[in-house]
């Protein structure tokens, strides 16, 4: 008897160990297919991808998508390679600002109490929450009259509006994580609140602050609404709004859109890795004891 | 600093006051100005053509345009539900795994750093009824004969919308959920335990309301970027077909940049920024409540 019971316990636990991980498998799959599934159509000659019935087991890959998207300049091609530095010196310089900017505001966040603080904060949220699509109706009547319309400078300063917010955020997060004492004892030994801010939070915080760069770098690097608007030519435009590009010119390039879109998407993976760990500290710190 | 009489945070805060008065503030009050007027890009001394309330009265009175404000919050109310459940779920299932974590992890965050055009353009390809990876499976393992318009039938587009939108979003909260389910003490869950809770109490009575915050936290961070969805739905039926996946976002881009009709444009834009705003402080709320029941906050 008692033997029984055992068995069917161990059964279930089997059964609930097996259920455990196809699931946990089936999940994985859905997150991983529909990207893999662009990357290995980027290097099929397009008869493959067309060909019905589909062509599962891939016979030929070759770098032809490749060497078109980068050859094709000026016969009517994408210019990918100008949309790429667009979009590199878009995102980093709008990167930067935005982390010095951040900076000063989440250590302010941080490290002061003032009157409305929360009030402010909130305030500062809710500009990032609206609509892109919207905000860049009036940006751009106003870009238009001022005259940076397709320009890196245009898109940069709208870039760095939008990740202002979600850096202060996540700096403040970062600050919150390092003892005040730490500070106070330095100055305390004769640093300037400017000294101890460099020699001694800066340091703690650092790795922090870089992941919530690299959040920032992505958010511009990924940005479509304002930049399908801001942008009108290969002066400025950006690698998102070269993706829609291809979506009309032409409308069968399968092939040629994959392999825009794996190059859109290697830098962002790359950075990826490097912050995943800091960039869930960063947001839980910044939201959980706010 | 010292010597100046401003306090100093309001000083380490001016920059960012100054880049969002500039990039944020001043054009949406001018938005809001010209949602009065009937301001037209062909002509733009029409914006000095005061017509006080006629453009919002003429989106109250079309029909066209409700229905696309119910379907983003239609879209948006499906969609933020059922990230969070699957979110929930993933991040159960990533928890009681022992081995290779970390690989896992860094699997979920994936879907994360897909920019929203991306993943329109990938689902775009996949449900294509011709050539995409859901037919052809659907039709090699025999479920079906025929090609399923998954794009070119107003439901199925919804669907796949969704289905795109729930792809690139669930990440953001198994993530944040996982943390929150690394941050629960474990004191409590020994003593469920010893006092015989069936693992559905435990969950629902200690893990859950320690994970609440975090589940806040990515239902707010979600709510300031809920716009995303305008980029995969241009890029996969740009409001098509007939309409039937028309959402406010997409709508008001026609109006102002096709239509060239800035004013109304505008009018629809205010009304989409209430709608984003109403999401944020509803979540951020939310957020600031379980952070004071779980005496977190300072």
């Amino acid at each position: 008897m008692a033997m029984d019971i055992n068995d069917k316990h161990r059964l279930k636990n089997r059964l609930l160990k097996a259920g455990h991980l196809i699931a946990l498998f089936i999940a994985m799959c859905i997150i991983c297919v529909p990207g893999l599934w662009v990357v290995v159509n980027s290097f099929r000659p397009t008869v493959e991808i067309m060909a019905k019935p589909p062509v599962w087991i891939p016979t030929e890959f070759n770098l032809d998508h490749y060497r078109a998207m980068f050859g094709a300049v000026g016969e009517g091609g994408i210019p990918v390679v100008r949309y790429f530095t667009n979009s590199l010196i878009i995102s980093v310089t709008s990167t930067l600002i935005a982390l010095l900017v951040g900076m000063a505001g989440g250590y302010a966040f941080a490290r002061y109490r003032f009157k409305g603080k929360a009030a402010i904060f909130v305030g500062m949220m809710l500009t990032r929450a609206v609509p892109g699509i919207a905000l860049s109706l009036p940006l751009f009547i106003v870009f238009a009259r001022v005259g940076i319309i397709d320009t890196h400078f245009g898109l940069i300063l709208a870039y760095v509006a939008m990740n202002v917010p979600f850096t202060i955020w996540l700096i403040d997060g970062f600050f919150r994580q390092v003892p005040k004492e730490l500070a106070e004892a330095a100055e305390i030994d004769g640093c300037t609140r400017w000294q101890a801010f460099w020699k001694v939070e800066f340091p703690v915080a650092k790795a922090g602050i870089a992941s919530a760069g690299i959040f920032a770098f992505l958010t511009s690097w990924n940005e479509y609404a304002l930049a399908s608007q801001l942008t009108r030519s290969v002066n400025s435009k950006t690698m998102p709004v070269g993706l829609l590009d291809f979506t009309s010119e032409f409308t069968l390039n399968w092939g040629g859109m994959s392999a825009l879109a794996v190059v859109m998407i290697i830098p962002a993976l790359i950075l990826t890795f490097i912050v995943q760990k800091h960039l869930i500290a960063g947001l839980t710190f910044g939201g959980v004891k706010g | 600093m010292r010597r100046s009489k401003l306090p100093e945070w309001f000083v380490l805060l001016l920059p960012a006051f100054i880049i969002l008065a500039a990039v944020v503030l001043i054009p949406l009050v001018l938005s809001f100005y010209s949602s009065f007027t009937a301001y037209r890009l062909t002509r733009p001394d029409s914006i000095n053509n005061w017509i006080g309330f006629r453009n919002y009265v003429r989106l109250f009175e079309d029909a066209g345009f409700w229905w696309a404000f119910g379907r983003t919050v239609f879209l948006l109310t499906i969609a933020l539900n059922l990230e969070m459940l699957l979110g929930l779920g993933l991040a159960l299932l990533v928890n009681k795994v022992t081995w290779g974590q970390r690989g896992l992890r860094t699997i979920m965050m994936f879907p994360m750093m897909f920019s929203p055009v991306l993943v329109g353009f990938q689902f775009k390809f996949i449900f294509n009824d011709n050539i995409g990876l859901m037919n052809n499976a659907l039709q090699s393992l025999g479920l079906t004969d025929q090609a399923i318009p998954w794009l070119v039938d107003g439901g199925l587009a919804m669907f796949s919308i969704i289905f795109a939108e729930v792809w690139m979003s669930t990440s953001v909260f198994a993530i944040l959920i996982l943390a929150g389910l690394f941050a629960v003490p474990q004191d409590p869950l020994e003593a469920a335990k010893v006092d015989g809770c069936t693992p559905w109490q435990t969950f629902r009575h200690i893990t859950l309301p320690f994970i609440m915050p975090f589940i806040y936290i990515a239902l707010a961070i979600r709510s300031l970027d809920v716009a995303r969805a305008y980029d995969i739905v241009k890029i996969m039926t740009n409001g098509g077909p007939a309409n039937r996946t028309e959402l406010i976002w997409t709508q008001l881009a026609r109006t102002g940049y096709v239509d060239a009709k800035m004013g109304l444009a505008n009018a629809m834009g205010y009304i989409s920024i209430f709608l984003a705003i109403f999401f944020t402080v509803y979540f951020f709320r939310k957020l600031n409540a379980s952070r004071q029941i779980l005496g977190m906050a300072d």
